[in-house]
């Protein structure tokens, strides 16, 4: 096995969690965010497409969700950064018989509200919620949306039929928007017992009607804290926003390269303020013109600046996946992304700078970003 | 009777590192005998089936050196005396098994 080392991260320190497709890595820095080290590599030979950073209730717990290609997808925890994690013996997260499904991928994991530190969400493989109300000890599968009449006719996407993420409303007490490659989004009001698709505006390039109540591929949607009216969604062609909390969405694919992209940030504090990779297109899944960029919005999507300062900017043929791009919460906020050649970067100024953490990760998947 | 499985590779950490874990069971339908399995290590179960009740598709079963894909899967008969081999498919394993 890969020797494993430890990082040491005190108060104040950043983090960042990486999954790979060949195990999970915790970056950490003091605040000035000059020098990073890592620990890991976790799971080694497991994918790690999921993994969360839960800060409430006094914690300092990492999420992460290795799939096994023998053993099949677990949730475990670390809350000693990754020197002791839990061993569940049974799967944690597994569908009930009655279903008829069985788990694939853990795709994104979620804490609640911090105001509910007992609630924890999962997305998965075969498109699924499930929800955990005692700090992730038990999990329940969320039979609304799995009973919604849309369901079955919800269809894979390149990834498989996922539910990959998953928006808490900081205001709104029970409202949950999830994402589904591919349905589209639904929200539901009442914490999950019922759901309603929302994806009024929204393209879907590969349908005859362009313009269905569900069916496109949404890659990604990221809500403003702030300003939880404001979201903004990538989608497979196409890039929007919202100032309805979602209920319907506007084009704001003005000046980039290419519509096409996976992964979507927004500020913590500006949301007028967002991140985007456009990539070539769904037949080259690569940044154009080999090179790599960031692209930022400050007005709501009416204008992007590229940012490549520090990035490559010559034979870069670089995917950036949809949960491998993170913001933190810090002033100016830190910006991080991994790429699919195992390339990691960070930028301390909000992406206009760009450094290298890392080059020959694993294909990066999940890049989250925490204080701790 | 005794039924003998036999864990292989990277499954051994979910059986407490044994090799060989022996089970009092009778002859029988092979998901009989794995249920036994279970109660001793419980672990190994999510690891080898789903939530189903499917075997994974990377996971191996040999029931006196047959592949129970073609002998019936978990209805295939154990006789007393078998060995059972539980092994990672090629895909995987560990390097020092």
């Amino acid at each position: 096995m890969p020797s494993l080392r430890h990082v040491t991260p005190a108060k104040d320190d950043r983090l960042i969690l990486v999954g790979t497709m060949e195990g999970a890595f915790v970056f950490r820095a003091d605040p000035a965010r000059r020098a990073w080290e890592s620990g890991g590599p976790y799971f080694p030979g497991s994918a790690v497409y999921a993994m969360a950073y839960d800060a409430r209730a006094g914690r300092q717990r990492i999420w992460a969700a290795p799939n096994h290609m023998h053993f099949g997808a677990i949730l475990r925890s670390t809350d000693d950064f990754g020197q002791t994690w839990t061993e569940p013996v049974e799967a944690n997260v597994k569908f009930p018989e009655a279903s008829g499904a069985a788990l694939k991928q853990i795709w994104q994991v979620a804490p609640g509200r911090d105001d509910d530190p007992a609630a924890l969400y999962c997305g998965v493989e075969p498109a699924a919620l499930f929800a955990s109300c005692d700090a992730g000890d038990t999990w329940s599968l969320v039979e609304g949306l799995w009973n919604h009449p849309h369901r079955p006719r919800w269809q894979p996407g390149g990834g498989g039929l996922c539910l990959h993420t998953i928006v808490i409303d900081p205001e709104r007490r029970d409202r949950i928007r999830i994402a589904i490659s591919t349905g589209g989004t639904y929200v539901t009001d009442d914490g999950g017992a019922n759901w309603r698709a929302t994806n009024t505006g929204v393209r879907a390039q590969f349908l005859p009607d362009k313009y269905p109540e569900f069916g496109q591929c949404v890659h990604k949607v990221a809500q403003s804290r702030v300003r939880p009216d404001r979201l903004y969604l990538q989608n497979h062609w196409g890039l929007y926003r919202s100032d309805d909390r979602g209920e319907t969405w506007t084009d704001i694919a003005n000046g980039v390269p290419s519509d096409f992209g996976f992964p979507i940030a927004v500020h913590p504090r500006d949301p007028d303020s967002a991140w985007i990779v456009p990539l070539e297109s769904d037949q080259f899944r690569c940044t154009p013109g080999g090179r790599l960029r960031m692209f930022r919005t400050s007005d709501a999507g009416a204008s992007w600046q590229p940012s490549g300062d520090g990035l490559p900017q010559a034979d870069a043929y670089e995917t950036v996946l949809r949960d491998a791009l993170a913001v933190d919460s810090a002033d100016p906020c830190g910006v991080y992304f991994g790429t699919r050649s195992g390339k990691l970067f960070a930028s301390a100024d909000e992406g206009a700078r760009w450094t290298e953490l890392a080059d020959g990760l694993p294909p990066i998947v999940a890049v989250k970003a925490a204080i701790v | 009777m005794a039924i003998l499985f036999v864990i292989s590779g990277a499954l051994r950490q979910f059986a407490g590192s044994r090799t060989d874990v022996a089970v009092a069971a009778a002859a029988g339908p092979l998901s009989g005998a794995l249920a036994h399995l279970w109660a001793e290590c419980p672990a190994v179960r999510d690891r080898v089936l789903t939530e189903r009740g499917d075997v994974r598709p990377h996971i191996n079963i040999f029931v006196n050196g047959e592949d129970i894909r073609y002998s019936g899967g978990l209805d295939t008969a154990v006789p007393d005396g078998a060995e059972i081999f539980l092994v990672p498919a090629v895909s995987g394993g560990s390097r020092r098994s």
